[in-house]
């Protein structure tokens, strides 16, 4: 008997399970691009076969942060920028759960950047969503590690000069299994990309385009995109390293351009996630550690047992 | 000083294997039914530089170090053998021999290794003169020529100890078990011939005209020599804690360590992570997934894990963190105890930010400490902390091996069944109340919490205020009242802890004395030997090693200070921080209070506090000889 019924629950799920009953209304501005993600994410897990208490969001700081706070299922609101190291330990903990992450850009590539670089490394399985307005959304417009060169706000009045980050490149020089970007103004796109990000065994980042009207009303997010699986322009193999590699660069480059091209643009078919590697090497338990609490018949191995060599 | 007691001091330099030859030897000495104290000292270098432990043997209950010792076995460095002309190192060769003499108690035994040791450095020592002035018995023996002899150089360490045995008049058959349990083949071959030689040899060439002899002892049962980090690693296991997370740092590593090598082999899981942030987080997501989980760290690295306490604080999510203090600030002296982040871990993370800190004041308590930070993270779903330093951590005593026999407890504490969730009160909105708020129905604090992925009990664990179903809620009364709810949880910690457990505070010397002696955490061992020694020359001293931080065992203090007229507080800091804790806490007896404070990286010794107490509270009026300090309280 589990202790987590919840899991692995076979019934049909209606996408309003994942809609909080009376309260509380999302607190985002009109048009913001967070409730395309928010949309995409509760159409996505229904169709993936996730109740909404077997699913674990965990956010950082920022309007994107509030995400769970506005779907229903089982989620935890961090502090700025600590989100990964908590969902993964929450995965490795409870294998069995749904973990996505999320948080905004400045939140997951600024602040949180070094965990980033570290959860991609290791290929976690898990699903993380950067919410990319290239702009500090709560904090009042300020300029974002993916803020274009000469982005002017109130702390940068001369504007920026630097180079903005480039997420999907550093993804995949990073080690992430899967990677894409998508964008709000797309939802159908978005939802399947969320879909196969959940399905993937691995790191799934999804850079994740999102307008903000309120502080960015420049950012070119609401030009035409180009879906590059579609395009016959852009036929590249999403399993190719190099290509990939190739791709991001040119996308990264176009984006602030005026271009946005969205889709997939690495899939790792090949590489175990960390934690199959991990259990290869015997150093993660089989079975979910969390369910040995529960086990009543579970022998408990004690310190007693190691004191042989202390004699 | 008695002089039943051998305290031997092996000296080298770091890499030269100093640390296993004495481990071996003081579980040779523990085996022969001797109680065992060790101590080490090393420096911040990987290879060379001088390092040493002390191994302190008697056939009577030993807490500390002691003061002095009286036998040394000087190697000599031999990784300092070939620096450059005028390299900073250049002269650590001699260091075994030379930095140690000051110590050495007069009658003692000298073994030196005139293979490594240059005949003209040790001409500067004036050895011949000051062994005369202190009775003192030298013996130059080639131990690295016997070493190379039988095959490795690396094997002079047991020609030491074949040369120690012999003159202390020991048998060899418990070193030579040990040689046998730890090694094979070859090695093991050439290791107990040169043992064998070395004993024989030392027995044939030499008179033994000193005093120091191997004492006599016997224990009533099998022991185990263990050390603080031991003890806190094994007070976890058996609390059912399976992951860990960390980022190295010494002193706390030796935890780390321990735990990454027996948690995989228990079906725990361990993670070293990017930065301390990260470790603190993943001990945060594992608990709040429903394992017992903890994290660590050392001052420097603590001090990032700020962010992720108070994120567990808010969120109610159990979390056990433990701080190995060494002398700061910034990286300080990485391998030198101190007690000085005590402050900074009572009182770091924004906001009215509450947590248990319990301050062990010897190996066994740092077992059971550790036990009841699990037990109080899990019931109260509370971040609680062990603080301890590099002494405590480094240390190793011998324990009775039934000490360790007891129940594990993985109980996942405040924390419901399906069952129990479905019989659990939910909001309108099909939300589980996860922070219940109502006095009534929480009048301990503690609102208990249900798993992602239970059937019932979603809710939102947020870093911010919240609603009970989680959700973020600036509201004023419902701020008031988890704010209110939070902080009864630490009343009830408290009400627990002087209800229904033995205190966690120790005790010592003459219940009726007018004149005490106060102490925390890792100088309790030695503040109790230094009272014994008070009393029995004839004065009336009473102690207390304090551990309870916080909540601060208010009552017991205000009792003990009621009790005499003057107390002497002793700490290794120099900002006097735990003397300004009791003060806070209790608000008066400051006229009462004098600090002595140590704080050159060395832990106290018994005798200096011996001299400290005579100074300040017995009347002697001379000047301390050791680097000391005395501080009156405000109000003095
Ligand atoms: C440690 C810390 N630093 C700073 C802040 C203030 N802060 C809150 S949200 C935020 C930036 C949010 O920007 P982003 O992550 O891009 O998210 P968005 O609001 O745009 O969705 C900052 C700096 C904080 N809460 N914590
Ligand atoms: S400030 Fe921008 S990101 Fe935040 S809610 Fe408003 S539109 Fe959205």
């Amino acid at each position: 008997m589990s202790a987590f019924n919840a899991i692995g629950e076979e019934r049909e799920i209606d996408r309003d399970e994942f809609t909080p009953g009376n309260e509380p209304q999302p607190t985002w501005c009109p048009g913001c691009g967070d409730f395309g993600v928010l949309k995409a994410l509760k159409q996505a897990l229904p169709e993936v076969g996730r109740n909404p208490e077997e699913v674990l969001t965990v956010t950082g700081i920022g309007c994107s942060g509030k995400l769970n706070s506005y779907l229903d299922s089982y989620g935890f609101h961090t502090i700025h920028g600590r989100s990964l190291p908590v969902a993964r330990a929450a995965k490795l903990a409870n294998p069995e759960l749904e973990v996505v992450a999320a948080g905004g850009d400045g939140d997951g590539y600024g602040i949180g950047g070094n965990h980033f670089i570290h959860t991609a490394r290791e290929n976690h399985d898990m699903t993380y969503i950067v919410f990319n307005n290239e702009v500090f959304g709560l904090t009042k417009g300020q300029t974002s590690p993916t803020s274009p060169k000469g982005h002017k706000s109130k702390t940068q009045p001369s504007g920026s000069a630097k180079t903005p980050i480039r997420p999907l490149s550093q993804s995949l020089n990073a080690g992430a299994g899967y990677i894409a970007r998508t964008a709000a103004v797309n939802p159908n796109q978005a939802k399947e990309i969320i879909k196969e990000a959940i399905e993937y065994d691995g790191f799934a980042h999804i850079d994740f385009l999102t307008q903000c009207p309120t502080w960015n009303k420049d950012a070119k997010q609401y030009v035409p995109y180009i879906d590059i699986q579609e395009s016959d322009d852009y036929e590249h193999d999403i399993n190719d390293r190099a290509e990939a590699s190739q791709m991001m660069f040119e996308t990264e480059n176009k984006l602030y351009e005026g271009e946005v091209l969205t889709g997939r643009y690495y899939v790792d078919d090949e590489s175990p996630s960390y934690q199959a590697e991990k259990q290869a090497i015997g150093e993660m338990p089989d079975e979910p550690l969390v369910e040995r609490y529960f086990d009543e018949d579970y022998e408990w191995e004690r310190s007693y047992d190691l004191l042989d060599r202390h004699k | 000083m008695t002089d039943d007691e051998l305290i031997w001091r092996i000296a080298g330099g770091s890499g030269d294997g100093i640390d296993s030859t004495s481990q071996n030897f003081a579980k040779a000495l523990m085996r022969s039914g001797l109680d065992i104290f060790t101590h080490r000292h090393y420096p911040s270098r990987i290879r060379g530089g001088h390092t040493y432990v002390e191994i302190r043997a008697a056939g009577h209950e030993v807490q500390s170090r002691g003061d002095g010792y009286n036998f040394l076995l000087a190697l000599g460095d031999s990784f300092a053998r070939n620096p450059k002309e005028e390299a900073v190192y250049g002269d650590e060769e001699i260091k075994p021999l030379s930095e140690n003499l000051d110590e050495l108690r007069e009658g003692g035994v000298i073994v030196y290794d005139s293979g490594l040791l240059e005949e003209d450095d040790v001409a500067e020592l004036n050895l011949e003169e000051r062994a005369e002035e202190n009775d003192w018995h030298v013996f130059p023996i080639d131990l690295r020529g016997m070493a190379k002899e039988h095959g490795r150089e690396v094997m002079r360490n047991t020609a030491g100890v074949g040369v120690t045995a012999a003159l202390l008049e020991m048998e060899l058959d418990h070193i030579e078990n040990l040689m046998t349990d730890a090694m094979s083949g070859d090695v093991l071959e050439a290791n107990l011939s040169i043992l064998r030689d070395a004993y024989e040899m030392a027995q044939e060439e030499y008179e033994f005209e000193h005093d120091v002899r191997a004492p006599t002892g016997e224990h009533d049962e099998e022991q185990v020599l263990v050390s603080g980090s031991n003890a806190i690693a094994y007070g976890a296991l058996d609390e059912g804690c399976r992951f860990i997370a960390g980022y190295p740092m010494t002193p706390w590593t030796d935890v780390f360590t321990i735990m990454s090598q027996n948690l995989p082999k228990m079906g725990g899981i361990s993670e070293q992570v990017e930065d301390e942030i990260a470790a603190a987080a993943l001990a945060v997501g594992a608990s709040h997934a429903g394992a017992k989980a903890m994290s660590g760290s050392s001052g420097g690295g603590f001090a990032l894990m700020s962010e992720p306490l108070g994120l567990a604080e808010m969120t109610e999510t159990p979390l056990v963190l433990v701080e190995s203090m060494r002398a700061g600030p910034s990286t300080g002296m990485p391998t030198k105890p101190e007690q000085a982040d005590l402050e900074h871990v009572l009182y770091t993370s924004q906001g009215d930010s509450q947590r248990v800190v319990f301050a062990p004041g010897n190996i066994e308590e740092a077992y059971d400490q550790t036990r009841m930070a699990f037990h109080v993270a899990y019931e109260y779903q509370i971040p609680t902390i062990l603080i301890y330093d590099q002494k405590l951590s480094g240390e190793n005593k011998n324990v009775d091996e039934s000490f360790f026999d007891r129940e594990p407890n993985p109980s996942l504490g405040s924390t419901l069944t399906e069952e129990e969730l479905k019989e659990a009160a939910h909001e309108a909105t099909g939300k589980f109340m996860r922070f219940q708020s109502d006095p009534d129905e929480t009048e301990n604090g503690v609102s208990p919490r249900s798993l992602p992925g239970q059937k019932g009990g979603r809710y939102l664990a947020s870093g911010n205020e919240h609603w009970p179903s989680g959700h973020i809620a600036e509201d004023p009364d419902n701020r008031v009242l988890q704010m209110d709810r939070r902080k009864r949880k630490i009343e009830s910690i408290r009400a627990e802890l002087d209800e229904e457990h033995d205190s966690q505070q120790t005790y010592f010397g003459d219940d009726s004395a007018d004149l005490g002696i106060i102490t925390w955490g890792s100088q309790q061992g030695t503040v109790e030997e230094a009272v014994e020694r008070l009393n029995d020359d004839g004065h009336s001293v009473k102690g207390i090693g304090v551990s309870d931080m916080m909540p601060f065992p208010e009552q017991e203090m205000t009792e003990f200070l009621e009790s005499v007229d003057e107390a002497l507080v002793v700490e290794m800091n120099a900002s006097a921080q735990f003397r300004g804790l009791l003060q806070k806490e209790l608000g008066r007896f400051g006229p009462k209070l004098t600090s002595m404070l140590k704080y050159n990286g060395n832990p106290f010794e018994p005798g200096e506090i011996v001299e400290g107490f005579e100074i300040r509270l017995g009347g002697d009026s001379a000047e301390p000889t050791a680097q000391v300090r005395f501080e009156p309280a405000a109000g003095d």
